[in-house]
């Protein structure tokens, strides 16, 4: 269709086949090892979590889902997300034009630290924040003197969430408008559009379907994180007990119907994103 | 509108891509900046355009000072080098594109945009593609569809930055004569980089020559060739020998029965077409031997070498027309006179 697109579409071909003689069995036996594993750690899981959320009949599994601290916990997983991936989708892109667009000191910086809560343990992205605002934290006597509390309620588990799945954006975003350089914002500038107008109507639709992957990405992530909220959730069933806290709970509880339910809904979840993302990948190579 | 650029200076860290550029551009001259790449002709060109901001200097259009303007005020027109074309629009909307994002003030109407979108694109003579998209299109053709565009806006001022730059030999030589016509129907103040002297002299009425951040020399095309003001220039443009006098030039100069008395500098400049070639009479002992020959269509380029010197220094070209080339009756390894019609020297 286009002669730019062709060299790419060239590069994504499969190695040649008849340039691989590998005997028949070796390359049995690699099938065969790939699949088994996919099986074993992947679809086995997958389904126990079906078959143990349905074990006792699916009233039982009803009966879980909509008990009063399944409701909560689903609902606090939800409001986390509408309130962090909106904020780290704006994070993001202006992270990734700051890091594309302009020449400034500290900029290699920058652009490490981005990738710090990815290499971070969870355990200490939630810590940082009982440190800073939990009762013995730097801000806590001074939150606590003004009625705010932040750690073992909503707002830290917003603010852990939000830490942890800042990268996801940028990421994305970084090498994408790398690529596709200035030219075209700078066009748009000459012919006398404003920065604002330039953003909406160029850099936008350039971008948006690398901007929808890193958002899925975010959002899955901020859904389904454990560790950083498990720190600093405090875990009061039907106040701070998201989605996965709530499933750790049950299952601690031996409710394991309670447990798997929610881990159904959160393989759901997974396997809705999986779907998404191939599609969103597929979107961004057409064009 | 005419074009006044006094005392610009831009450094890149280290790195001083322009020092001190003083530039008139009168109204309706269609201007050629031309150097060898990294000369900072395209620093110039962007900082003209506002797409770079000047170290120091003075940037007025018409009189008036734009130099803090921004540029999405200056009204200019920009043709990048790749083009620049709105990837994810239709060429009738990357057209369009200048005239929608006026405010609602001085927006024209739907109808207006439709009536100065289509006349544009016929203009470039690509009416027909209107509803493509930019990867649909060949190189020639988003190079006009660029240009459509930036006249979209009606700048008073027209930047092309290498416009033939990514094109085939063939499309470039069309559009570099329609480029010229256009220019001559719109008189718009226009000034286009370019790193090649051939496409500056061609197509330019006025060229400026730029060498690490310098401008060396501004005159007509024709001017610059025949008086190149120095060394860097007459290399640059168009083809020529160089004879050092300290080295090995002096031999083929007394060769060329050029006198001492005629010798008005240290190096001499020579274009291939003042070397005039005659053959040997068989008593004189000042020849040359005639090593190859090229044809280049309408000319003939010879190759000399000089059997006076070690026989390693780089030949000497002289050309001619196919008819005398003829009548001369040469063949390789003639001994040959030569003579020097004219030659620019420099110290």
């Amino acid at each position: 269709m286009n002669t730019i697109a062709q060299p790419n579409m060239a590069l994504r071909e499969p190695i040649h086949p008849n340039t691989l003689h590998d005997p028949v069995w070796v390359k049995g036996s690699l099938i065969a090892i790939a699949i088994g594993f996919i099986l074993l750690f992947l679809c086995l899981p997958l389904g126990l979590v079906l078959f143990q959320a349905f074990s006792k009949g699916l009233t039982a599994y009803w009966t879980a889902l909509t008990q009063a601290d399944t409701v909560s916990a689903i609902q606090l997983t939800l409001i986390t997300a509408l309130v962090t991936v909106p904020l780290n989708t704006v994070f993001g892109v202006a992270a990734a034009w700051a890091i594309t667009r302009f020449e400034f000191l500290g900029k290699s910086v920058l652009t490490t630290l981005i990738d710090l809560p990815f290499s971070v343990s969870p355990i200490i992205s939630g810590l940082v924040f009982v440190l800073l605002f939990g009762a013995q934290g730097w801000f806590g006597e001074w939150l606590s003197d003004q009625g705010v509390k932040i750690i073992f309620a909503i707002p830290g588990i917003m603010l852990a969430t939000l830490f942890v799945t800042f990268p996801f954006v940028a990421r994305q975003l970084i090498p994408l408008m790398q690529e596709m350089g200035s030219e075209e914002e700078e066009a748009a500038l000459s012919l006398g559009a404003s920065g604002w107008k330039t953003f909406w109507l160029v850099t936008l639709p350039n971008i948006k379907w690398g901007l929808l992957y890193g958002v899925l990405l975010c959002n899955a992530r901020a859904m389904g994180e454990f560790g950083a909220v498990s720190v600093v959730s405090g875990h009061i069933r039907g106040l701070t007990n998201t989605l996965p806290l709530h499933v750790e709970v049950s299952y601690n509880d031996y409710d394991v119907v309670g447990a798997f339910a929610g881990a159904s809904i959160l393989a759901g979840l997974a396997i809705v994103t999986l779907v998404l993302k191939t599609a969103l990948e597929w979107k961004q190579h057409r064009t | 509108m005419s074009i006044s650029l006094s005392n610009i200076s831009k450094k890149f860290g280290q790195f001083s891509a322009l020092e001190h550029i003083n530039l008139d551009i009168p109204e309706g001259e269609l201007v050629a900046l031309l150097g060898p790449s990294g000369c900072g002709k395209t620093t110039l060109l962007r900082i003209i355009a506002g797409l770079e901001k000047a170290d120091a200097g003075r940037i007025s259009l018409s009189g008036e000072d734009k130099t803090e303007q921004h540029v999405s005020h200056r009204g200019i027109g920009f043709v990048f080098q790749h083009y620049a074309l709105f990837r994810h629009m239709t060429v009738f909307e990357n057209v369009a594109f200048g005239l929608r994002v006026k405010n609602h003030k001085t927006r024209p109407s739907e109808a207006i945009i439709r009536q100065k979108v289509h006349a544009l694109l016929e203009l470039v003579q690509l009416d027909w593609l209107h509803d493509r998209f930019p990867d649909q299109l060949s190189g020639g053709q988003r190079q006009r569809i660029a240009l459509a565009r930036a006249l979209a806006v009606e700048p008073s001022v027209l930047l092309l930055d290498e416009p033939f730059g990514a094109l085939d030999a063939s499309v470039r030589k069309d559009l570099r004569q329609w480029l010229r016509n256009l220019h001559h129907n719109l008189n718009v103040t226009s000034i286009f980089v370019t790193h090649d002297q051939e496409e500056a002299m061609e197509v330019a009425s006025q060229v400026v020559v730029l060498n690490h951040g310098r401008i060396e020399q501004q005159g007509a095309p024709s001017d610059i060739y025949d008086h190149p003001a120095n060394a860097f220039v007459s290399n640059f443009i168009g083809q020529t020998n160089i004879f050092d006098l300290d080295g090995e030039g002096n031999a083929w100069l007394q060769t060329a029965g050029l006198s001492m008395a005629q010798v008005q500098g240290k190096i001499a400049h020579v274009r291939p077409h003042d070397i005039v070639i005659e053959k040997t009479k068989v008593d004189s002992d000042t020849w040359v031997t005639l090593k190859d020959w090229q044809h280049l269509g309408a000319l003939i380029r010879v190759e000399l070498v000089n059997n006076g010197t070690t026989g390693q220094s780089a030949p000497v070209y002289a050309e001619m027309s196919n008819d005398q080339f003829r009548r001369l009756q040469l063949h390789k390894g003639d001994k040959v006179n030569l003579r020097i019609r004219h030659a620019h020297w420099f110290h």
